[in-house]
Order: C-alpha cells, then sequence, then structure tokens
C-alpha cells in the first residue's frame, strides 16, 4: 500500500472511531434509555423528558468534547511543528493556566453564583491576556526560543495567583469549587457553553490549519523555511493567536485537561511519515477520539461520583507518556 | 544580465559590525567562491543578501530590489543552503528535497509533474536517490548535506547561495557538487559558494571574492586573488601556488613565520 493510501485510511479509521465514540457518548447517562430510543429522541423531537435530556445536556456535552478533543490534537501538533519540539503542547504558551486564572478569579469573588456566564468569559479573558503578553515578551523577531520561555513564565504566574485565591478563599465552598473546577471536566454544560467557546475554537482552528505548509518547510529550521518564503511573523502570529482562541475557549467551558495535546500528536507521528502538515488532521481526529473516549470512560467507571475527565487524562496520559519517553530512550541508545 | 548587485551592504550583529560596507556585482553564468577567515562575514552576507538579518546597503535580485520583493517572488529567483543543517523530523529524503517546491505551489494544491521532474533531477545530480524512501534523520552526515543541497536544487532558483556546502562531503562528492555548481553556471545561473577549502575554490570557481573584517580585500579570478602574500596576510598560512595543466593549484602548507 503506498504512503498516500495509507495515510487516507488511517484518516478514514480515526474519522469512523470519533464518530462512533461521539454516538457512544449520547448514549451514556443517568436517564437510562436505549440507544435507539434516545436517538430518535434526538432527532424527532416528540418524547418529551428524554428529547430535553438529549438535546439540552448530552448534545452540547458530545459535541464539547468533540470540538475540545480537536482543539487539543491540533493545537498540539502545530506548537510541536512550530518550535520542532515534541514535547511542546498546548498549556506550554500559558493560555492554559491564564484561562483557569481567569475562572478561578470569578468563582473566589462569587460572581459565578450571580451571573454563571461569567466564569467561560472570564476564562477567555484570561487567555487573551496570556497571548498577550507573550507576544509582548517575545517582541517582534521573536525567536520560538523566546515564545517558549515566556509562555513558562506567564504560567508560573497564573499559577501563583491562582494558589494566591485558593490561599486567601474564606469560603471553604469557593475554594472547593475552585478546586474541583480546575480538575478539568465536561458535566452539565449547556448549548449555552457550546455558542460561547464554539466561535472562538472554530476561528482557531482556521489559523492552525493554514500552517500546515509552513510547519512543513520549517522542519529544516528557521532560515531555511524563511528562504523559501515563510513569513515568520505570520507564522508567530497565527500559531500564537490560533492555540489562544482554541484552547482558551476550551478551557474556559471545561477547565484544564492535560496530556491529550501532548501524547495524541506523539503517537500518531510515525504513522502519517512524520510530516507535520499531515500530523494536523490526524491529530486533530485523534485528539477528538480521546477525549470521547475518556468522557464515556468517566460515566462508565464511575456513575454518580463525578469522576473529572482531566483526572482520568493524566491518570491513563502520564504513565503512557513515561512509557514513550522510555521507548524513545532506547532507540537513542 | 546582473544576477545579484550589492551596494555598500552593512550589517552589525549584537552591536558588532561584521559587515562594513561591502560592494559586488554578480552576473549570470558565475560561480563564485567566497573565501575569507573565520569570522569574516561571509555567512552575514549571505544571510544579509537574504534579508534575514537586518542591514543597511541595497540589494537588487535580478535588477528588483530585494527589500520591496515578496518572500514567495524571492524564493523563486534565489535559493539559500543554510550552515545550520537542520532536521527535525523523520521524513523520507524524497519529501524533504520536495519542500524546495514550496514556493511554486498554488495554496492548497498539491505539486505537478513539473515539480515531481525537479525533484526527481535534484535528487539524481546530488546522488541520493537511493535512499529517496529513507528517513532524512537516519542518514550520516555527509548524506544529510547531500540531501539538503538537493532540496535548494529542487527549489530551482536561478541564483544559489550556499553556506560551506562542502563541509563533511568526502571528495568524490565535494567534487560532484562543484561540477554541479559550474554546470548551474554553465546554464545560464549564478552560485555563490561560501567555501573554506581554497584548493577547490581555486580549481572550481569562475571568481572569487576574498572577505576580511567585513570588506571586500580582493575580487576577481581566482588566479588574480589568490596570491602567496595575501594567503600568508589574511590567513597566517604558507601556501604553494602552481598554474598546471590541471588548472590553479593552491595547497595550503603550514602556519606563516611570526615576523
Amino acid at each position: 500500500m503506498s504512503e498516500n493510501a495509507r495515510y487516507v485510511v488511517l484518516l478514514g479509521v480515526l474519522a469512523l472511531v470519533t464518530a462512533g465514540l461521539f454516538v457512544l457518548s449520547l448514549s451514556i447517562g443517568p436517564a437510562s434509555a436505549g440507544l435507539g430510543a434516545s436517538l430518535s429522541a434526538l432527532v424527532t423531537g416528540d418524547d418529551g423528558a428524554l428529547t430535553l435530556v438529549m438535546r439540552e445536556i448530552r448534545l452540547p456535552r458530545a459535541i464539547l468534547g468533540l470540538m475540545i478533543g480537536v482543539t487539543l490534537g491540533l493545537s498540539g501538533a502545530v506548537l510541536q511543528g512550530y518550535l520542532r519540539n515534541p514535547l511542546a503542547e498546548p498549556g506550554l504558551l500559558g493560555v492554559s493556566a491564564s484561562a483557569s486564572l481567569g475562572a478561578v478569579l470569578v468563582i473566589y469573588t462569587g460572581l459565578s453564583v450571580a451571573f454563571p456566564l461569567s466564569l467561560p468569559l472570564a476564562a477567555l479573558g484570561g487567555a487573551l491576556v496570556a497571548v498577550l503578553l507573550v507576544r509582548a515578551m517575545a517582541g517582534p523577531g521573536g525567536t520560538t526560543l523566546t515564545i517558549i520561555l515566556a509562555g513558562i513564565a506567564v504560567t508560573a504566574f497564573a499559577g501563583a495567583m491562582t494558589s494566591l485565591a485558593l490561599n486567601l478563599s474564606s469560603n471553604p465552598f469557593a475554594a472547593l469549587e475552585i478546586v474541583f473546577w480546575m480538575l478539568g471536566s465536561l458535566t452539565d454544560r449547556s448549548m449555552t457553553h457550546l455558542w460561547l467557546a464554539g466561535p472562538f475554537m472554530l476561528a482557531g482552528w482556521i489559523m492552525l490549519a493554514s500552517l500546515a505548509r509552513p510547519l512543513d518547510l520549517l522542519t529544516l529550521g528557521e532560515a531555511a523555511a524563511r528562504s523559501m518564503g515563510v513569513n515568520m511573523r505570520r507564522v508567530q502570529w497565527l500559531a500564537v493567536g490560533g492555540v489562544a482562541a482554541s484552547v482558551g475557549a476550551a478551557t474556559a467551558v471545561a477547565g484544564s485537561i492535560g496530556f491529550i495535546g501532548l501524547v495524541v500528536p506523539h503517537i500518531l507521528r510515525p504513522l502519517v511519515g512524520s510530516l507535520p502538515s499531515r500530523l494536523l488532521p490526524a491529530s486533530a481526529l485523534g485528539g477528538a477520539a480521546v477525549l470521547l473516549a475518556a468522557d464515556v470512560a468517566v460515566r462508565v467507571l464511575a456513575p454518580g461520583r463525578d469522576l473529572k475527565l482531566g483526572v482520568l487524562t493524566a491518570i491513563v496520559g502520564a504513565p503512557f507518556f513515561l512509557w514513550l519517553v522510555w521507548r524513545t530512550r532506547r532507540q537513542m541508545l | 544580465m546582473t544576477m545579484l548587485e550589492v551596494s555598500d551592504l552593512r550589517a552589525a550583529l549584537g552591536g558588532k559590525p561584521v559587515l562594513n560596507g561591502v560592494s559586488a556585482s554578480i552576473g549570470a553564468g558565475e560561480f563564485v567562491g567566497l573565501i575569507g577567515p573565520n569570522g569574516a562575514g561571509k555567512s552575514t552576507f549571505l544571510r544579509a543578501v537574504l534579508g534575514l538579518v537586518p542591514a543597511d546597503g541595497q540589494v537588487l535580485v535580478m535588477g528588483k530590489d530585494a527589500a520591496t520583493l515578496d518572500a514567495k517572488t524571492q524564493a523563486r529567483c534565489v535559493s539559500y543552503l543554510p550552515q545550520e543543517r537542520e532536521i527535525a523530523w523523520p521524513i523520507t529524503v524524497e519529501r524533504l528535497v520536495a519542500l524546495g517546491r514550496a514556493p511554486y505551489l498554488p495554496p492548497f494544491a498539491g505539486r505537478s509533474g513539473r515539480d515531481a521532474e525537479a525533484v526527481r533531477q535534484a535528487m539524481r545530480r546530488m546522488d541520493v536517490a537511493a535512499f529517496a524512501q529513507r528517513p532524512a534523520t537516519e542518514l550520516s552526515g555527509g548524506e544529510k548535506a547531500r540531501v539538503l543541497i538537493a532540496r535548494a536544487l529542487a527549489q530551482d532558483a536561478p541564483l544559489m547561495l550556499a553556506d560551506e556546502p562542502t563541509a563533511g562531503l568526502d571528495p568524490e562528492h565535494q567534487i560532484t557538487l562543484m561540477r554541479v555548481f559550474s554546470e548551474l553556471a554553465g546554464e545560464g545561473g549564478s552560485v555563490v559558494a561560501c567555501l573554506h577549502d581554497l584548493g577547490l575554490a581555486a580549481r572550481w570557481c569562475s571568481r572569487v571574492i576574498l572577505l576580511h573584517d567585513g570588506r571586500v580585500l580582493a575580487d576577481g579570478s581566482p588566479a588574480e586573488v589568490l596570491t602567496v602574500e595575501r594567503l600568508r596576510k589574511v590567513y597566517n598560512i604558507e601556501a604553494r601556488i602552481e598554474q598546471s595543466a590541471e588548472g590553479l593549484l593552491v595547497q595550503p602548507l603550514d602556519l606563516a613565520a611570526r615576523t
């Protein structure tokens, strides 16, 4: 089988798996109903209570799961290609940490109780501040190294401010809510969350997807890429802006969900011949499949206990990453 | 036709002046060897011509001001082989060489038959077709260098700037490369290559430019530029220079005696 045919088959398989997991996600929940009954209630809308459950609870959850998975997989693949570093991940630019900080401040001040939508809005604001800071610190001729360092600094500061909010929180319920929110979850998200975060994620995807060819050329380093017509300033703006918009919006509705953006591009890279442009669609689909699977798993493994999505991805993702490191080390010896 | 016209090019790196007013005019059909000791400004000259480092002065590429040329048009006129041989991902040799066709691809379109032919020809010229399907990162240093040169050749630009292209190549492939550059010049293109091997420069280049402390110290045919006194002064070496039936032979012998 030629390399092109293998690539098409891979994308087809990933798309099928993602579609299957999407349907599975729709069919799982505390309201017990058969797969056929719940899907027909969703589409036809003639089964009062079940239709409401499907349309207002499960559908936004499944769509958000799909979109956040695509966001994490795509932005992880773009950042690894842009920085030419297989350890880059969507949280690297400080976007996730700052979005979390925005959300935490709203919970801390009690604003989220009075006005629930203030939480995702503040998180988006946090992501915006992070990207402006990283851009400003990296400067006009920003190299990838200054971007990484600026991202680390922003992440550390946002983390410190989040700890401060927890530290000073006089209300134990608020503190508990902050901790729970930070663990990352898709429980009880509504269509409103989807309308709020969806456009930002879509805009971010378009920016990131336009980087396919420049990322291929960056394989040979910045000087060679520039000599072949790549505008590095534009690439930097699209990469940082696209990650901020999509990951910021994803964090705003679901909290921070780790390891998917790091591990998924890593696993798929050898399967697409390591070409960055081919990794982008594969990693987007792979991210969606993994996130939907994890969101199904938290509901199947511990029904009624509200196991957090971010906890599960970290529990599975960290040992898996360790295995990847071990395998890489063995190859290097 | 003048391929490259540089006047009074000045550049500084980290506040330290590296180019102090370099002017040169390079015509079609010339294979220019850019020589000079370490730190003379050879690499910075190439980078400044490409706009990769900020520089003052004027650069005309095929008669057009490089400062106003858009990046893709420039990439079709000038190809560049950087000194750093970075290959970030284990992509196949064929894919890597095909990256050189990027300036010709319309957005969202694949490669055409002409692109495929240019890639094939570049791989054949640099003798890398045998490992076309192997990951480029698994090759030896010299093989990698040849693959990267093939990438620059696939760009099919009339002017090629190469920074130490012969470093790490065995004698066979050094000479192969010199022949390829001579062929490019013979076909009406121009090549400017930074070289440390004075023997290769003397034997193959049609013209040699000697840079020293960011200035052009000598510019002309190899026989005019490469003299025993000049090599002693600039490189601090003694060399044997001989006009033979095979062409100009330059053999560095020893360090010059300190006076």
